[in-house]
């Protein structure tokens, strides 16, 4: 057989097997079902009031969680690159311990057990504890994707503003930090993406009704009105969710070409 | 010992890397004013040497004074010494993310403390002495190698030094650029700036040094006056290097 001959019939048999799928799943599914299931009309009067409260809470969460823990990261980039070894130590052990541990389970140590051990009150009540969670978590993540950058500027650069009798901290916050940032924009945004879903983990600890994101009031509508019993908030917040994610990541992606055009 | 101070003063310098012993005692002088050069094979430690005159390498034993100061005591205020000492990188490293005149403005500023006008001012007259005024909102990606190593000079003479390190400025540039940089060095030694030139260039060393160093294997092999040393090397490492690079 000619080669030729022989790549057409490989083709052709994967395109069976897909047809065959396709026609298998038309035929054996209860597509009314689906769509009763998925896409029932009728959410109710509040439930555009209520999602873009949950988009705007949604939105609130990630940034916050995305500025308070680049700060926490930058600080535990720096700890990590420090002479003093205690310091070294100390970031290591935050870092291995927030990235070993599922972010579900420190939120919910913040937004339950750690108010009651120390007798504390986190601003916002049980979901801004929540949102101190995710910033520890994202803290964590983001500390590594820094230290990376901050070890990617040339040593050249620091020789430099050495040179010229900037001191340690001079050189740090004009030459280095921001050579650093632009290294890691592109992982960055990545990590901003993954924040955006992270915030749907604070649906569990329960918020007062103004504080609820996105996933929190889907999950209410499931069990209230003429869709109770079905997935249709869930489908339509899922749809909302990708509306934001997905041109973030094509924009990652893009960030990543341009830069590697650029070296 | 002359009268007045050594603009550098080396004594009994070691340095090691790890168990490599890169500097093997070195005993040298640099007087104010004078130009010197310091030439010798890849690895003879002549970078490493120049370095350690503004500690960006630590010495592992010996003294180094510049202008009577030692350095090498943890008590000097090592920034403010190196405001006195201007370096010339072979790659430059000018900041990527600054416009030439901000490169020449941030160490003004944050160290000498400088008002952001008179900082301007000063960036601009060292632009202009370099030949590069129309450059100053330019940033160092969209410059020449050539033009690159002359803003970078600019930046260090905008912290008023009173001396120059060179290392290998010319090196990492295309052959047809060397002049122009050799031209501003030649410039400034005929101010009466303090040189000491990490350099493969002898026809520099020649025109323009007070004093030439040869150096091989982490010593000083020969030094003396450049035309003498390149014309009759008395020792066999120097007339040996010599006849490869000649």
């Amino acid at each position: 057989m000619r080669r030729s001959t022989k790549r057409y019939l490989r083709q052709g048999g994967l395109y069976a097997v897909l047809a065959a799928v396709v026609i298998f799943l038309a035929v054996s599914v209860d597509w009314g079902n689906v769509h009763r299931n998925f896409w029932t009309p009728g959410l109710g009067d509040n439930w555009h009031d209520l999602i873009l409260t949950g988009v705007k809470n949604t939105a609130i969460y990630t940034v916050i969680s995305f500025a308070l823990g680049l700060a926490l990261a930058l600080l535990l980039a720096l700890m990590k690159l420090s002479d003093v070894l205690v310091y070294r130590w100390i970031a290591t052990v935050y870092i291995e311990l927030f990235r070993g541990l599922p972010a579900l389970i420190t939120i919910l140590f913040m937004a339950f057990a750690v108010p009651i051990a120390f007798q504390w009150h986190a601003p916002g009540g049980t979901a801004g504890a929540g949102v101190i969670g995710l910033v520890m978590v994202a803290g964590a993540y983001m500390a590594e994707t820094l230290r990376a950058g901050l070890q990617a500027v040339p040593k050249g650069q620091t020789e430099a503003a050495r040179s010229l009798g900037m001191g340690p901290v001079a050189t740090h916050v004009h030459v280095i930090i921001p050579q650093a940032f632009r290294i890691i924009i592109p992982p960055l945004t990545n990590e901003f993406v993954l924040l955006i879903k992270d915030t749907s983990l604070l649906s569990i600890v329960g918020a007062a009704v103004g504080q609820r994101e996105l996933t929190n009031v889907s999950r209410d509508f499931l069990s209230s009105g003429s869709t109770a019993g079905t997935g249709t908030s869930l489908a339509q917040a899922a749809l909302l969710y990708l509306i934001i994610t997905l041109p973030l990541t094509r924009l990652v992606a893009w960030l990543e070409k341009r830069q590697q055009r650029a070296r | 010992m002359s009268a007045m101070t050594a603009a550098i003063h080396v004594s009994k310098l070691h340095k090691y890397f790890g168990k490599n012993e890169v500097l093997k005692g070195i005993d040298f002088q640099v007087d104010p004013g004078q130009v010197v050069c310091v030439v010798g094979p890849s690895g003879s430690g002549k970078s490493t040497l120049l370095r350690c005159v503004n500690r960006l390498e630590e010495p592992t034993s010996g003294q180094i004074l510049v202008e009577g100061i030692d350095i090498t005591d943890p008590e000097t205020d090592l920034d403010s010494v190196r405001t006195r000492i201007g370096m010339v990188f072979q790659q430059f490293n000018l900041f990527p993310h600054m416009t030439v005149l901000q490169n020449l403005c941030i160490a003004q500023r944050t160290v000498k403390k400088r008002s952001k006008a008179e900082a301007i001012e000063v960036a601009r007259r060292n632009l202009a002495k370099v030949g590069l005024s129309e450059k100053e909102g330019a940033f160092p990606a969209h410059l020449s190698g050539g033009q690159q190593q002359r803003v970078a000079i600019a930046r260090a003479l905008s912290m008023d030094p009173d001396m120059m390190l060179f290392d290998e400025p010319t090196s990492a540039l295309d052959p047809e650029l060397v002049g122009d940089v050799l031209d501003i060095m030649k410039q400034l030694a005929a101010e009466g700036m303090t040189m000491m030139v990490v350099t493969h260039e002898m026809g520099f060393a020649r025109e323009v040094g007070d004093k030439l160093v040869f150096m091989d294997g982490g010593v000083i092999v020969e030094e003396g006056d450049p035309r003498e040393v390149l014309a009759n090397p008395r020792h066999e490492r120097t007339q040996a290097f010599l006849s490869k690079v000649l």
